[in-house]
């Protein structure tokens, strides 16, 4: 069947089984390898984009659910070279070692931002609790979701 | 890499249109909404359908609403938004304490509350929390709709009372005075499934117990109405000596099996105990006694 889905504003249309998941039409998408696929069963949260805002596990969706809808991945974080601020974050609180669960715990994350620019610790963990990183303990990663919304904060200050 | 097996995909625009595809299309045709029960079943390929059915446009189907006496819940409404309702928050807090354990925030952005009574898990928890509440849900075939009592809902395991070519549309809870509820859970680590799970719902009328609704998740082949509880608790006043009588029946009548999430004995105890403690949180509630 022929499946046209927007991913990060662009229109990618293709081919496809039925059957395909969207973790994997996006990593066949030239230049979109960043969205990781990891255990395959919505446990790990390695696969997670946003699926119209909401961060989805694009392991448990079908390619073919999703035209229509706006698709939105780790590489649509970074703008004309500027990292996002959970990007910078992530960097400057070393909330990671090998970087598999990343992207998906960057689009959790930047999602949680959206909707609460100022969440509690616990707030974090819960948003991130389908996420699973087995380098940081977590730790790190909780204090670069607060150093993205606190220099947000300030950003939006200064404007 | 987990594929599910070769299938046919079509997206239904209405809810019509879904039952007509059903009808056409026969028994290997299933619907998918959130897909988060199904798709993994697939991909095991314990689940192999020739057809899937999208119902995901039926915005129609998505909403909780109160209506002639009723909270009203569309079959598509997904677990983000039955967690941060408002009115069942009010109506019917159990809903909140079960939906901020199901899964995790992200897996609760796509499934649905139709999705997992029809999927019907004994570990699944909103199908405890139906029970509890006393809700009935409509059920839509070509020729039109009925609607059934969670106590017939529930046909064994993994199996209900919707037939071929039949939708669920809509769950109803019936608002009733002197109402509190609460579900209670304990899992091995978040977002994992219950290892036992309680829900109950009581209606205070005069100072007793007018109406008690109380079923169990994960201890058994299907959810676990209690109903030897429910009449023991009927008609009179709440206690805690009467809430550990109806947990100790929930330990009796619960029938566990053993399994990575833990022994019988153990899964058994925790049954009494989650039974207790909904039943004492559903009635301070009821009575607004809750801090």
């Amino acid at each position: 069947m022929d499946v046209s889905i927007a991913i990060n504003g662009e229109q990618v249309s293709r081919e496809i089984e039925p059957r395909q998941l969207l973790v994997h039409f996006i990593r066949e998408t030239p230049g979109l390898t960043g969205t990781h696929w990891g255990c395959d069963t919505s446990n790990c949260g390695a696969c997670v984009v946003q699926m119209d805002g909401r961060p989805v596990k694009s392991c448990t969706i079908l390619a073919a659910m999703c035209e229509g809808h706006e698709i939105r991945t780790v590489e649509a974080l970074e703008v004309d070279g500027r990292l996002d601020p959970i990007q910078q974050g992530f960097h400057e609180r070393h909330a990671l070692q090998c970087g598999f669960c990343t992207p998906g715990m960057l689009m959790t994350a930047r999602a949680l931002l959206d909707e609460n620019p100022d969440p509690t610790d616990v707030e974090i963990r819960t948003a991130i609790s389908g996420a699973i990183c087995r380098c940081t303990g977590y730790k790190n990663i909780v204090s670069a979701v607060r150093w993205a919304a606190d220099h947000e904060a300030a950003a939006k200050q200064e404007a | 890499m987990q594929t599910p097996a070769p299938f046919e995909y079509e997206r239904a625009t209405s809810v019509e249109g879904a039952i007509a595809a059903l009808g056409r299309l026969g028994p290997e045709a299933r619907i998918i909404a959130g897909g988060h029960s199904l798709l993994p079943m697939m991909k095991l390929r314990l689940a192999s359908p020739e057809h899937l059915i999208d119902i995901n446009d039926l915005a129609e189907l998505a909403y909780i609403r109160e209506q002639e006496g009723e909270i009203r819940i569309g079959a598509l409404t997904r677990h983000v938004d039955l967690l941060k309702s408002e009115l069942l928050a009010r109506r019917f807090p159990l809903f909140a304490d079960a939906e901020s354990v199901i899964a995790d925030p992200v897996v609760r952005n796509r499934g649905t509350i139709g999705g997992s009574l029809c999927q019907a898990d004994a570990a699944e928890d909103l199908s405890a929390v139906c029970s509890a509440a006393k809700a009935r849900v409509v059920i839509r075939a070509a020729d039109g709709e009925r609607t059934v009592g969670m106590e017939d809902f529930h046909v064994g395991p993994y199996t209900t009372a919707v037939g071929a070519g039949e939708i669920l549309t809509e769950v109803r809870l019936p608002l009733r005075p002197g109402a509190g509820s609460a579900h209670e859970k304990v899992e091995r680590r978040a977002g994992d499934w219950a290892i036992a799970a309680a829900s109950a719902a009581v209606w205070i009328d005069g100072g007793a117990i007018g109406d008690v609704g109380i079923a169990l998740s994960a201890v058994g082949m299907t959810t676990i109405h209690l109903t030897r509880a429910e009449e023991l608790l009927s008609g009179k006043a709440p206690s805690e000596e009467l809430f550990a009588q109806a947990g100790e029946i929930a330990s009796e009548d619960c029938s566990p099996s053993a399994d990575g999430r833990g022994p019988v004995d153990y899964k058994r105890h925790l049954a009494g105990v989650l039974t207790q403690r909904a039943l004492r949180r559903a009635t301070a509630r009821a009575l607004q006694q809750e801090d």
